[in-house]
C-alpha cells in the first residue's frame, strides 16, 4: 500500500536540497513597493507633499513665492508651532497626547518677563525659571499618565485649563512690551534675533533666519537622531507600540513616558522663549491654539495617534506643509478660510495614507 | 432668658435678612466676551465701582474665549432667574443673541449692548459704544494729512480682525479707508475696494502673533508698504516687529484704535503714528448708572442725537498733531488710557 506519497523518509535521505520553507514573494506591484517603502520610511510621504506645494505654489505665483525670502519667511512663521510639535511628536510616539503644550510654553514665556519686569530678577535666571516651570509642568503630565495611570487625554486636557487660567490670573493679562523688554532684558528676545544671507544692499530681500529658526531645526536634528539611534529612543517605540511587551522586555516603562512628558514640558518652554522673541513683547494672549496646530503638524507628518509609528522629520515636514499652504494662499490673494479648508483636507488624507500603509505586515 | 435670646437672635436673623434684601433689591449683570482681554477686565472695573457708588449688586459673567457664545446665553438665562433690573452685554455672537435678549426684556429687564451693536442695533433697549467708524476715520485722515502730497502714491497694508468680518472689524477699517479719501464700493464689506494704493487685507485675531504674521505676508506681496491700517494695538505691535525685521520700522506709519496703556505708550515710542482712543470704564459706569435710573423710576437711556446709539466718545491720540484733525497728546491719553 505503500505509495510516493507516504514515503515520509524520503526527504530526509535527499537532504535539505530545496527551500524547506520561505516567506511568501514579496508583492511585485508598483503600489506594494511603494507601500512598503513607505512602510520603512514614513517621513517619505509629507516630504513629497512639501515638494508637491512648494513648486506648485512656485509655478503659480513665481518670484514672489519662490524667493529666498518667502520661503525663508515661512520658516520664520512655522518656528513656534514647529517647535511645540517636535515636542508633542515624542508624546504622540507613545501613544499619547498633549493638550497642554500651549499653555505651558505661554506661561513659561509669561514667567520669564515676569520674574524679570515684576520682581528684579536677573533675566538669565528668570529664563531658567521659565525652562525648568515648563519641565516641572511636563513631568507633572508624565506622572499623571505614568504612575496615577491617568489617560493623557484628560491629564493634559485638565492640565491645559489648570495652567491657562494660571496664566492669565498670574499674569494680570498684562502685556510687557516689546520696547521695555529691548532695553532692560534683551536676552528674551534672544531667539528672535535676525540674520540675513544674500541680502541686496538696502538691507531687503535675501534669505532671513532667525535664532529661533536654527533653534527649531536643530531640535527636530537632534531627537530625530536620540529616536534612532539611542536606546531612549527606542524604547519611546516600543513603549507606545506595545506598553505590556515593552515592560517585559525590560523596558522601565514609568520612566520613560515621565521623561518624555518632562522632555515635551522643556521644549515647549523654549517654544514660549521663541514665542517671545518672535512677538517682541510677552503676551499671555498668544499661543492659544497651539495645542491644536501642533497635533496638526504632527498627523500631516504621518506620526500614527495610535503610538509606536512615524518619524519626527515627517513632523517638520508637517509644519512647513502647514506654513506654505497659509502663505502661498494668502500670496494668491485667497481667503484665509480655503487655508483652514486644505489643512482639513489633508489631515485626513495623512490618516487614510497612515491607514494603508499599516496594512503592510512585517 | 432663654426666649429673650431667642427672639433676639431672631430679630437678628431677619434683621440681616432684611437688609440683605433691600441691597439686593437693585442688581445688574454685566456679560462680557472675555475676562482675559484687558478691555474687559476695565470694563469690569469700572461696572464694579458705579454699581457699588449706586449701591447696586453686580454679576459678572464673561465667556471663555472671544465668539464663546453658549455662556453668554446662560448667563442671560442666570440674570432673568436671579430677578436683576438690567443686564451689560458685550455680544460675542450679535445676531445669534437676540433671542435671549428678547426674553430679558420680555421678563423686564433693561438690557444695554456695551462696546458692540447687537443685530439688530434695536434688539437691545440702547447700545453704549465706541463710533467705531469715526475711530477709524479719525486715524484715516491723521495719515493722509501727515503724509502729505505722498499719499497719493501710499502703499498700505490693511490688519483686520478676523475673516468673519465682525461689525467692528468693518466699520473700523471703511472708516479709516473714508479717512484716508479712498473709495469704499460697499461700506459693510471689507475689502471689495479696488484703489492701487491697498497693497492686501489680512486679519490678526487682534494679538501680536497675528499681527506680525499679517504684515509678514503683506510685505511678501509689497516690501515697500508705508501705511499700516491695524485693527488694534496688539496688532501694530506685531506688525513693528515684522517691519523691524527687516528695517523698515522707522520709515512706515503705523496707525491703530484702542488707547490702552501699552499702546498708548507705544505712541509716545513712536511704534504707533496715532491711535483713536476709546473708553470701556465709561461705558460699563454709564450702563450701571442706566440700569439704576431704569430700576429706580423706568427711565429709558436715550441715543446720541443723529446716531442709533449712545456714543461714549472717541479721542486721537497722538505725538504728531496735524491740522484739521482733532487730537490730545500722549500725556493726556495716558490720563485716560486702561489696560
Amino acid at each position: 500500500m505503500s505509495t510516493k506519497n507516504d514515503d515520509y523518509e524520503a526527504v530526509v535521505k535527499t537532504g535539505n536540497q530545496g527551500t524547506v520553507a520561505a516567506f511568501a514573494p514579496a508583492r511585485k506591484g508598483a503600489l506594494a513597493q511603494i507601500q512598503h517603502m513607505l512602510h520603512l520610511q514614513p517621513a517619505l510621504v509629507p516630504l513629497f507633499v512639501l515638494a508637491m506645494s512648494i513648486v506648485t505654489f512656485g509655478l503659480l505665483l513665481g518670484t514672489k513665492f519662490f524667493s529666498p525670502f518667502a520661503l525663508t519667511l515661512i520658516l520664520q512663521q512655522v518656528q513656534i508651532v514647529g517647535i511645540v510639535a517636535a515636542a508633542q511628536s515624542l508624546v504622540i510616539l507613545t501613544a499619547g497626547i498633549d493638550l497642554s503644550v500651549g499653555a505651558i510654553a505661554v506661561l513659561s514665556s509669561v514667567i520669564m518677563g515676569q520674574f524679570t519686569f515684576r520682581y528684579g530678577l536677573p533675566v538669565e535666571i528668570a529664563v531658567l525659571c521659565g525652562l525648568a516651570f515648563g519641565t516641572a509642568i511636563g513631568a507633572l503630565n508624565g506622572w499623571l499618565v505614568a504612575v496615577m495611570k491617568l489617560p493623557p487625554f484628560i491629564v493634559t486636557l485638565g492640565m491645559w485649563q489648570i495652567v491657562l487660567a494660571a496664566n492669565f490670573l498670574y499674569s494680570r493679562n498684562e502685556t510687557i512690551r516689546a520696547q521695555d523688554i529691548e532695553s532692560e532684558a534683551s536676552l528674551l528676545q534672544f531667539l528672535g534675533t535676525t540674520f540675513k544671507v544674500g541680502a541686496d544692499e538696502s538691507g531687503g530681500g535675501g534669505a532671513t533666519f532667525t535664532y529661533g529658526v536654527i533653534v527649531m531645526v536643530l531640535i527636530f536634528l537632534i531627537l530625530a537622531y536620540m529616536l534612532r539611534h539611542t536606546a531612549w529612543g527606542r524604547h519611546i517605540y516600543a513603549v507606545g507600540d506595545d506598553p505590556d511587551a515593552a515592560q517585559l522586555s525590560g523596558v522601565n516603562v514609568r520612566a520613560t513616558i515621565i521623561s518624555v512628558y518632562a522632555l515635551t514640558g522643556f521644549i515647549c518652554a523654549i517654544a514660549g522663549w521663541a514665542l517671545i522673541g518672535r512677538i517682541g513683547s510677552v503676551s499671555p494672549t498668544s499661543g492659544q491654539l497651539l495645542n491644536i496646530e501642533s497635533i496638526t503638524a504632527v498627523v500631516i507628518g504621518g506620526i500614527s495617534l495610535f503610538g509606536g509609528r512615524g518619524s519626527i522629520l515627517g513632523t517638520f515636514f508637517g509644519a512647513l506643509i502647514v506654513g506654505v499652504f497659509t502663505l502661498g494662499l494668502r500670496l494668491a490673494g485667497a481667503d484665509a478660510q480655503w487655508t483652514f479648508l486644505l489643512i482639513g483636507v489633508l489631515i485626513i488624507a495623512a490618516v487614510a495614507v497612515d491607514q494603508w500603509i499599516r496594512k503592510v505586515s512585517g | 432668658m432663654k426666649k429673650l435670646l431667642i427672639s433676639t437672635a431672631l430679630v437678628a436673623i431677619t434683621g440681616v435678612a432684611a437688609t440683605t434684601a433691600q441691597a439686593q433689591d437693585v442688581s445688574a449683570c454685566l456679560i462680557t466676551k472675555t475676562d482675559t482681554n484687558p478691555f474687559f477686565v476695565k470694563m469690569r472695573e469700572g461696572a464694579e465701582a458705579a454699581a457699588a457708588e449706586a449701591g447696586i449688586t453686580l454679576r459678572s459673567y464673561a465667556g471663555r474665549v472671544d465668539g464663546d457664545h453658549e455662556t453668554q446665553v446662560a448667563a442671560i438665562e442666570t440674570c432673568i432667574a436671579d430677578g436683576a433690573s438690567g443686564i451689560l452685554i458685550t455680544a460675542s455672537d450679535t445676531s445669534s443673541i437676540v433671542g435671549a435678549v428678547t426674553q430679558a426684556r420680555d421678563a423686564g429687564l433693561l438690557v444695554i449692548a456695551l462696546d458692540t451693536p447687537l443685530e439688530p442695533i434695536d434688539a437691545a433697549n440702547a447700545t453704549f459704544a465706541t463710533d467705531n467708524f469715526l475711530a477709524g476715520e479719525l486715524i484715516g485722515q491723521w495719515a493722509a494729512a501727515s503724509l502729505g502730497d505722498a499719499a497719493a502714491d501710499a502703499r498700505i497694508a490693511m490688519l483686520d480682525l478676523a475673516v468673519s468680518q465682525p461689525s467692528v472689524d468693518v466699520l473700523r477699517n471703511q472708516g479709516f479707508l473714508q479717512g484716508f479719501g479712498i473709495d469704499l464700493g460697499d461700506a459693510n464689506r471689507i475689502g471689495d475696494e479696488t484703489d492701487p494704493r491697498i497693497v492686501g487685507n489680512d486679519v490678526t485675531a487682534g494679538n501680536e502673533e497675528g499681527g506680525r504674521r499679517a504684515m509678514e505676508n503683506l510685505l511678501a506681496i509689497d516690501p515697500m508698504i508705508n501705511v499700516v491700517y491695524t485693527i488694534n494695538e496688539p496688532a501694530a505691535a506685531g506688525a513693528y516687529e515684522a517691519l523691524r525685521s527687516i528695517g523698515r520700522e522707522n520709515d512706515v506709519l503705523i496707525v491703530s484704535v484702542d488707547g490702552g496703556c501699552p499702546g498708548v505708550q507705544n505712541v509716545a515710542d513712536g511704534v504707533i503714528g496715532a491711535t483713536s482712543q476709546q473708553y470701556p470704564l465709561r461705558m460699563a459706569s454709564l450702563g450701571i448708572e442706566a440700569i439704576a435710573a431704569f430700576a429706580a423710576d423706568g427711565t429709558l437711556p436715550e441715543n446720541t442725537p443723529g446716531k442709533d446709539f449712545f456714543d461714549t466718545g472717541v479721542a486721537l491720540v497722538t505725538g504728531a498733531p496735524v491740522d484739521g484733525v482733532d487730537s490730545i497728546d500722549v500725556a493726556a491719553g495716558q490720563d485716560l488710557c486702561w489696560g
